[in-house]
């Protein structure tokens, strides 16, 4: 049963999907006060600038706050920024934050995020090499990339490759090692993959596919000054970027003894083991009825679509997760869209000339559409959001002529 | 609903955001802004702005009223109307919220939100 009751809301991480939470339940009017607790100092904000315009300088760090802090102040919830939870009294329902002080909760939700991997090798603690996750981050990076610098990127992702084309606009020397046979191996087709390794080549990266890191070298100030490969060469490098993943943020949830499963695992209206207890954003592994398994996603669409579901359960209302994943990228003058999972599929077309800049893949899986990558062709992406979510059988050679209307296959 | 300080930058005019349901929110838009931006900084109902004002989403669908369409600057471009094309309200004077940037000249302006964003 729903808890009527004017009890306070409380919401741990103070990220996207934390921000927005508060958003929605502002313009749903939510009656009960809402306090969220965030380590970092700043009022919730949007990472995805952190490796693209921000991390160039474009824009200003307030561009980077979903909201004001007025606004949620206006509405009377309180925001404690500066502070960690540290742990959660499931019994007394309280939770007991970094300044000692405690918070009383009639519900609770974990919007926890992710934190990065580390790499564990030799030399991985020397100055120079960075990460990047929050702005800070962001800010130590973007003082570094001086123009004529070796810049070496561990992981050719998407938040590497980010970093790489923004780089090396600005006049470093970059070079990306990455272990597997293409980039953003996880995330996408081989096709999106060469045109990207095209790019970035074109744009003077030097791009090592097959490549391993296994430890780093130092001068003799302790920075670093090279990067160690398994098949035995070394890298010359002033500035290292590792990017390779991140992971779940559930030690709190685990230490309250909540079921966890790399993420903490919430069902399709984001409510944990304990009723009590919600979970949103990156930190979970959760259900949506749009998938047959469990899902693990790293990705603002679904850190918002998880906050309106969260926000509908905490309002009583029975709204299940139930969305397609979409996702976005920034390189150079390419705008990629993606929009479902590739990973399964038995069938590639593709749509457009990938020489013209502006072509897309659909991804089908026994005659349906199950995931649409679009580089500069936001058609194809917007059309593919309806196709993909209604799964919808289409023909291949409909789909990559290119005299077809995409919108006529709606 | 009273106006709400923005960004802390000054506030160059007034708009009057109409929801589906005609619920009307008047908020102060200040320079350098979007339209989306003003919307999601005030908690409007009905825009979501999911890719910050990217034009990646198509979240910030709005209508902007026909006697103020001419001031919203430039006509869509190819990208804003590839990313309208499938929007189910879709009207003559349809834009994305975050690729207007507002100007003096929009103030009093007169936007309609859609029911649904894509
Ligand atoms: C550089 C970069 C680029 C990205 N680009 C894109 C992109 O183009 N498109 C896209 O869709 N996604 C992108 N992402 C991913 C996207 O930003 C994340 O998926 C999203 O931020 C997840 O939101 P979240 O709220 O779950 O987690 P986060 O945004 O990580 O927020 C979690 C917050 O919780 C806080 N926290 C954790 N534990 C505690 C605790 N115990 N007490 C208090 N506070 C705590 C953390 O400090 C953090 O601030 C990018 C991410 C990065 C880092
Ligand atoms: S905010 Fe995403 S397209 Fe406008």
């Amino acid at each position: 049963m729903v808890n009527t009751q004017k009890e306070t809301t409380v919401i741990v991480g103070g990220g996207h999907a934390a921000g927005a939470l508060m958003t929605t339940l502002l313009q749903k009017k939510y009656q009960n006060e809402v306090v969220l607790v965030g380590e970092e100092i700043h009022p919730p904000y949007q990472r995805p600038p952190l490796s693209k315009n921000y991390l160039a300088g474009d824009v200003g760090q307030d561009s980077l706050y979903l909201k004001p802090c007025s606004v949620y102040e206006v509405a009377g919830h309180q925001l404690r920024l500066g502070l960690r939870a540290e742990q959660i009294d499931r019994d007394k329902k309280i939770i007991r934050l970094s300044d000692q002080d405690t918070l009383k909760y009639g519900r609770l939700v974990l919007a926890t995020g992710s934190h990065v991997r580390r790499l564990n090798a030799p030399g991985a603690d020397l100055k120079g090499i960075h990460y990047l996750h929050d702005m800070a981050d962001s800010d130590a990076l973007r003082e570094q990339l001086l123009p004529g610098k070796r810049l070496v990127i561990v992981g050719g992702g998407y938040i590497g490759l980010e970093v790489a084309a923004t780089a090396v606009k600005k006049g470093l020397n970059v070079t990306v090692l990455e272990a597997a046979e293409r980039l953003m191996q996880r995330v996408t087709g081989p096709e999106i993959s060469s045109f990207f390794l095209a790019k970035h080549r074109d744009a003077g990266v030097d791009v090592c596919l097959n490549t391993a890191v296994i430890g780093f070298e130092a001068d003799n100030q302790d920075r670093v000054a090279g990067v160690t490969l398994e098949n035995g060469g070394t890298v010359p490098a002033d500035i290292v970027l590792v990017s390779i993943g991140i992971m779940p943020e559930t030690a709190l949830a685990e230490a309250a003894g909540l079921p966890c499963d790399d993420g903490i695992v919430v069902d399709e209206y984001t409510c944990t083991g304990d009723p009590d207890i919600l979970a949103i954003g990156d930190c979970t592994r959760h259900r949506n009825l749009f998938f047959e398994q469990p899902q693990r996603m790293e990705s603002v669409a679904n850190a918002v679509d998880q906050a309106r579901t969260a926000a509908a359960t905490l309002m009583g209302e029975d709204k299940p997760y139930d969305a397609a994943p979409w996702f976005w990228s920034n390189q150079y003058d390419v705008r990629l869209q993606m929009v479902g999972l590739s990973k399964d599929h038995d069938q590639r077309v593709v749509r457009g000339n990938p020489r013209d800049g502006s072509f897309a893949v659909f991804y089908m899986r026994e005659g349906h559409l199950i995931a649409v990558d679009a580089v500069n062709l936001p058609m194809a992406f917007m059309v593919g959001k309806k196709l993909v979510y209604l799964r919808k059988r289409v023909s291949s050679e409909a789909l990559s002529d290119v005299d077809v209307d995409l919108k006529s296959l709606v | 609903m009273e106006p709400l300080v923005i960004r802390g930058r000054e506030a160059l005019g007034k708009v009057t955001f109409i929801e589906h349901d005609n619920t009307e929110h008047v908020t102060e838009f200040e320079a350098g802004s979007t339209l989306m931006q003003v919307a999601v900084d005030n908690a409007i109902p009905g825009i979501d702005g999911d890719c910050g004002g990217e034009c990646a989403c198509g979240t910030c669908h709005m209508i902007v009223a026909d006697e103020w369409f001419d001031k919203t600057g430039d006509t869509p471009g190819d990208d804003e109307e590839q990313m309208l094309s499938m929007t189910p309200e879709r009207a003559k004077t349809s834009r994305l919220g975050c690729q207007i940037k507002t100007t003096e000249a929009m103030d009093g302006i007169i936007v309609y939100l859609p029911e649904f964003q894509m």
